[in-house]
């Protein structure tokens, strides 16, 4: 299969399995080896490079990176950050200058995200940089390099967004060599004619079962191709998501409207993940301890199911049946979400061993709406409490109709522990899970009480 | 001159470009081979059936060994030669490799290793502590002991008495860079092995007793390690020994590197610990017995443990005297991966068990743990002058409970000024305040201190090779025995030669170690790297200097002591030259411009069966203050702010030291907080990726970190007086967890009794518990 893309600036036409790894091809046909595989899932960063497509310059990870996803976009390893004259780039000044390498090996990723960050503008450096893991440092000195280099100006060189104009070459698709499906419709039928196929869109779980588990995906077609399918828009009384939403995306469109859901979305996986993972794929996986989910059932959201029998709308809590099991047919594929327009009562918890680029042992999503006095609305999901993202019913019933008061909050915890029977596994113990979910709900309360209950917001 | 000045490390700009290189970025040739091992699914039991033919038949499968297809020696052990390369038969951990796969690439490799069918006889594998206890199940023939005094009668007749049990978990080393080895093969079977290791000779070693060779044929090459942290003091034997063998087999060069994956489930990490307790003291809490018993998870083979757990009883101590000590050390053989050397060396699991003691007994008193931690210091070492050895018999000088007199003891002036510095009494009071006005958030601080000894406790290690060659030009060539893994080893040895020249640094090129140039050399281990490699350096280049200086002198008719080397300039009498026409005029004179340099540390000898004698040439010091705030809902936390001020000596170079102590800190409260280590009942580890296992992220260092070198020279007779600095920052993560215990005790009456890790999980336990609720 043939992707033409920029590779540090130049044209170039690789020649790959679909599935093969943009990190594979860098290190072993193009003896770019700069770039490194500390993990090879995506939760390192030692891999990390910057992409430019249309809509700006981003870190991506390139272990979990397939070659097609790349038609069309402009990519810079840590090779091609030094001027062509060799002048190192402001960052890498300054990681030599502030001492930010010990052993050096995660820092061509690092390089690569801030490079990204400084070209972007980003200071955020808690966030810009989780998903890079350094083992020698302690972050300190590379942070001080980030803070260092924030006012040099941008080098040219490594704006690609110039060079892409030119660059409109389609790939190919995986199985036919024909042109890849550019419509929903057209997509609709490939599924049909490949009902055992692979849908690829970020590729941040299917990546692993490439790299991880030797899996087969048999006939794969990217979605990256098919515009209607991407995207925020707003229909009046609600906003459709399309399936190939990067988190990214999802967290600029949300943070005005529910910025509890935004915070979520800072802390799912890593700036490289959430560049690239779709929230299709975060839903259409069915995993139970995937963070979108929860939010979105706690918004009311409905999933639209397409096929070439048309399209199926449902609420999205719905469409997990059990664990891997969800209810949508062969062919059909998800298309889009969408949630109402509504005053925010939304609040998120997310609960993991580490606060950045880690998966919830429990994530609640709480919507509570009150309504002269009492509870009138109530949709608590949970993700890691089930075998799927699933709505905590008897707690619910417990709040709907009561004041909100904590007699009532007691009742509903008390309820809660009919709603589940979560799992021990190494993320915590099952009494754990069940004792954090009921005091997310607590937790709530207590905020509206107006109590300090977020540990991230103290400060020394 | 060039030591002490701050100056970046000897990479940074192949680092910053990614033009540094490690082992699996060394081009190969297109032959090249791509090794994997297939492991055992089973934690312990009799391979009953193996069948590979899917492994043969799968893609670009070029041969698969098994035990028996070895050439000669089927072991990779560093110590009793209880580790075989390839299971012989039983099979002892989830992990262990069972069978070779060499293939024409490293996918090829890793996918035909998945498609063997394995059966196994199972027995009951022995997972846990308890398990190993109930089974009798141990390296050595019972517990070790090292004691003075009587702790046991005087516990009885102790004014105070408390006792407890306390867990301590492992640690992976997670090191970016994944094992990794490559054997290029030679003529006459000779073998160069490229490898990521901090022990090259070990590795020659091994490899030698593989292929059948002596160690002459065998030559290791070390340029850079993607981090150690001692995860390769080790475990890289294996990668290159099957390396060594598939290159002997095929004739072409083979290389191996692991998975993340398969490095996490094949190699072993930091002993975890159980510590049990009884303790006697007094109502100020100065304590008069201790009775400690370290239970020690040393996996299913020996590697290091046996050092591992001496260390962890040698620092048993930390900074305390303990006139009346017992302590007792069980090294337990388990069913899974055999646990191996870890920056600190067992003695972090030794110091935060006295720390946990001290902690109870402060709490047990209702006092500040700081007044009990400084009550019970060892005196203060006093004036030194000199730098003669210690005078045992001097009774002033308390000593360790294995006999050590403590001269150099700074602790009480070094926490005096950090508790000034870091403003600890005003910030333990606001935080007293703040706790009472917040009811779901608490905030706790502590303060701790760490002693770490200085050697390796098997003394013949204590030496140190250099090989200094200086050209006509004026350049010079520096070769140690030591290995680079980050820690900036190179640039500091580096730095000492460029100052016993008087040149610039750029005159001076590092080259890779390699077992051809220094031979017979200790592991990159111990903190030792720059005190001994630093010293045979200044030796070899003392050596070459010293000829030039006879050179001259005669030359200038001059007394030896008019050659003056400094700024790349020699003067001799009324002559002045260049460095490089001082090269050229001595190379004119056919005087021999290499040399090479040795050194071996002074003044120790230890019995580690009676637990008796000076196992370490001195200690290094320092102390953290570290304030964090929990949440009693969920037990989740976070590090707010630390101050540390830490011990280097008359530092070779503040900044890469600095980098050791913060680096050291996170790493150290990475290993007290998130980073759990979770096994299922049949022995598998389920956490061996960084999506389950979690080391300390960007966000997750103190959002305050004040960092200070003490101002003071190394009193024992180092390179210019500087100190280790690789291993004791570790231990000042320390603080980091005795702050989560005071945060969790401000919930309640009782002593929260915390865990390590302390996970979200534990954390709330801990709250329960102080609250009584548990």
């Amino acid at each position: 299969m043939r992707t033409t893309f920029l590779l540090n600036g130049s044209e170039i036409t690789a020649d790959t399995t679909p599935t093969t790894t943009l990190l594979d091809w860098l290190r072993e046909t193009q003896h770019l080896t700069g770039t490194k595989e500390g993990c090879n899932e995506g939760d390192c960063g030692a891999c990390s490079v910057m992409v430019t497509d249309d809509s700006g310059a981003c870190a991506l990870n390139a272990c979990i990176l397939f070659m097609p996803q790349l038609a069309g976009k402009a990519v810079r390893t840590v090779e091609g950050m030094s001027a062509p004259d060799g002048t190192l780039h402001p960052v890498q000044q300054a990681m030599i200058d502030h001492h930010g390498s010990q052993c050096g090996f995660c820092t061509p990723g690092f390089i690569a995200t801030m490079a990204t960050a400084h070209l972007n503008g980003a200071t955020d450096y808690d966030t810009q940089l989780a998903g890079n893991l350094c083992r020698c440092t302690g972050y300190a000195p590379i942070i001080r390099a980030a803070k260092a280099a924030e006012k040099a100006p941008v080098p040219d060189h490594v704006r690609d967004a110039d060079l892409l104009c030119p660059l409109k070459i389609p790939g190919e698709s995986a199985r036919t060599g024909a042109e890849p499906p550019t419509t929903p419709e057209d997509l609709a039928t490939w599924l049909n004619e490949n009902p055992d196929g692979t849908l690829i869109a970020g590729a941040t779980d299917v990546g692993l079962w490439v790299t991880k588990d030797f899996r087969d995906l048999g006939p794969v077609v990217f979605l990256n191709r098919i515009p209607d399918l991407a995207g925020i828009t707003d229909n009046g009384d609600t906003i459709r998501i399309g399936t190939t939403t990067t988190l990214t995306e999802l967290h600029s469109a949300i943070a005005p409207l529910h910025p509890g859901f935004a915070e979520l979305i800072r802390r799912y996986g890593s700036q490289q993940v959430r560049n690239a993972a779709t929230i299709g794929g975060n839903i259409a996986n069915g995993s139970p301890i995937g963070d979108g989910p929860p939010a979105l059932i706690a918004l009311g959201a409905t999933l639209h199911l397409r096929s070439v029998n048309g399209t199926r709308t449902m609420p999205l809590e719905d469409f997990f049946i059990a664990y891997g099991q969800q209810d949508r047919a062969d062919n059909e594929f998800v298309e889009a979400i969408t949630i109402p327009k509504q005053a925010d009562h939304l609040r998120c918890y997310k609960l993991s061993k580490r606060f950045d680029q880690d998966i919830s042992a429990v994530c609640g999503c709480l919507w509570i709406e009150q309504n002269d006095g009492v509870i009138a609305t109530a949709r608590l999901a949970f993700g890691g409490m089930a075998g799927t993202p699933m709505r905590a019913a008897k707690a619910e019933a417990a709040l709907i109709g009561q004041p909100w008061t904590d007699t009532t909050v007691g009742a509903a915890m008390q309820a809660m522990a009919e709603d589940f029977t979560p799992l021990s596994d190494m993320r915590a113990s099952a009494e754990y899970r069940m004792e954090v979910a009921q005091n997310m709900l607590l937790r709530a309360w207590l905020e509206d009480q107006g109590q300090a209950a977020n540990v991230l917001e103290v400060q020394a | 001159m060039s030591v002490a000045k701050p100056l970046p490390h000897d990479t940074a700009h192949l680092h910053v470009t990614g033009a540094a290189r490690y082992v699996d970025d060394t081009p190969l040739p297109d032959t090249a081979l791509h090794l994997a091992f297939g492991t055992s699914p089973k934690a312990s039991g009799h391979i009953t059936h193996l069948d590979l033919s899917a492994v043969h038949a799968a893609p670009d499968v070029v041969a698969v060994l098994v035990a028996k297809d070895l050439p000669f020696a089927n072991d990779v052990s560093p110590s009793v030669h209880d580790e075989p390369l390839l299971a012989d038969g039983a099979v002892h951990y989830v992990g262990q490799p069972i069978f070779l796969v060499i293939a024409r690439s490293h996918l090829a490799a890793r996918y035909a290793a998945r498609q063997a069918r394995i059966e196994i006889a199972e027995s009951t594998p022995i997972l846990s502590i308890e398990d190993a206890l109930a089974a009798n199940a141990r390296f050595e023939d019972g517990p070790r002991i090292y004691a003075r005094g009587d702790a046991l009668a005087l516990l009885q007749v102790a004014d105070h008495r408390i006792s407890g049990q306390f867990h301590i978990g492992g640690q992976e080393h997670f090191y970016l860079e994944g094992q990794a080895a490559l054997a290029l093969p030679g003529e006459d079977g000779d073998v160069h092995i490229v490898s990521s290791t901090q022990h090259p000779t070990e590795i020659q070693h091994k490899v030698a007793d593989a292929i059948g060779l002596p160690m002459h044929a065998v030559r290791v090459e070390t340029r850079r390690m993607g981090g150690g942290f001692g995860g390769k003091e080790s475990q890289g034997n294996a990668l290159a020994v099957a390396c060594a063998v598939a290159a002997r087999l095929t004739g072409v060069a083979c290389k191996m590197r692991y998975d993340r994956d398969d490095d996490m489930i094949i190699t072993g990490k930091r002993h975890d610990f159980r510590i049990d307790y009884d303790v006697g003291f007094d109502e100020t809490g100065l304590i008069t017995a201790l009775d400690v018993r370290h239970y020690t998870r040393c996996g299913w083979a020996m590697d290091l443990s046996l050092p591992v757990a001496d260390r962890a009883m040698l620092h048993a101590d930390n900074g305390y005297f303990l006139p009346h000590v017992r302590i007792e050390s069980h090294r337990l053989r388990t069913n899974t991966q055999s646990a191996t050397a870890f920056r600190g060396f067992g003695g972090p699991q030794g110091m935060i068990g006295m720390e946990r003691i001290v902690d109870h007994v402060a709490a047990t008193l209702g006092l500040d743990p700081l007044s009990v931690r400084e009550k019970n210091f060892y005196a203060s070492g006093g004036d030194f002058s000199g730098t003669e050895t210690a005078d045992a018999s001097d009774a002033s000088v308390q000593t360790t409970p294995y006999g050590q007199p403590v001269q150099d003891f700074i602790l009480d002036d070094l926490v005096t000024q950090l508790r000034r510095s870091a403003d600890y009494d005003a910030r333990r009071a606001a935080i007293t305040d703040w706790n009472a006005a917040n009811p779901v958030l608490k905030k706790g601080i502590a303060l701790s201190p760490v002693k770490f000894g200085i050697s390796f406790t098997l003394t013949h290690l204590n030496q140190a090779g250099a090989l200094v060659h200086v050209y006509m030009d004026g350049s010079i060539h520096l070769n140690h025995g030591g290995t680079e893994m980050g820690q900036g080893l190179f640039q500091k040895v580096a730095q000492v030669a460029a100052s016993r020249f008087g040149v610039p640094m750029d005159l001076v090129k590092i080259t890779a170690t390699d077992t051809a140039k220094v031979p017979n050399t200790s592991a990159t281990a111990a903190s030792s790297g720059s005190d001994l490699n630093g010293m045979a350096v200044k030796a070899a280049c003392d050596t070459i200097r010293s000829r030039m200086v006879e050179h001259l002198s005669e030359m200038h008719q001059c007394h030896p002591d008019a050659v003056v080397f400094y700024d790349g300039r020699v003067q001799a009498g009324a002559g002045e030259y260049s460095f490089a026409e001082v090269a050229a005029l001595c190379h004119q004179a056919r005087i021999s411009l290499s040399a090479t340099g040795f050194y071996k540390t002074p003044d120790i000898q230890w019995d580690r069966i009676k637990g008796h004698g000076r196992p370490f040439y001195y200690f290094a010091y320092g102390a953290a203050v570290t304030e964090v705030v929990i949440d009693t809902l969920t037990g989740e936390n976070r590090i707010l702010r630390a101050d540390i001020l830490h011990d280097a000596g008359a530092s070779l170079n503040p900044a890469l030291d600095i980098g050791q102590i913060e680096g050291g800190y996170v790493q150290g409260a990475g290993w007290l907080t998130t980073e759990e280590l979770v096994w299922d009942d049949s022995g598998a580890l389920r956490t061996h990726a960084p999506s389950t296992y979690k080391i300390p992220a960007c966000a997750d260092r103190p959002d305050i970190f004040n960092v200070a070198l003490w101002d003071g020279e190394n009193h024992a007779d180092t390179i210019y007086k500087s100190k280790a600095v690789g291993e004791p920052p570790l231990m000042l993560g320390i603080s980091a967890f005795l702050a989560l215990s005071d945060a969790a005790a401000a919930c309640g009456p009782s002593y929260p009794d915390l865990h390590a890790p302390a996970t979200g999980e534990a954390v709330l336990r801990a709250v329960k518990k102080a609250r009584g609720d548990v």
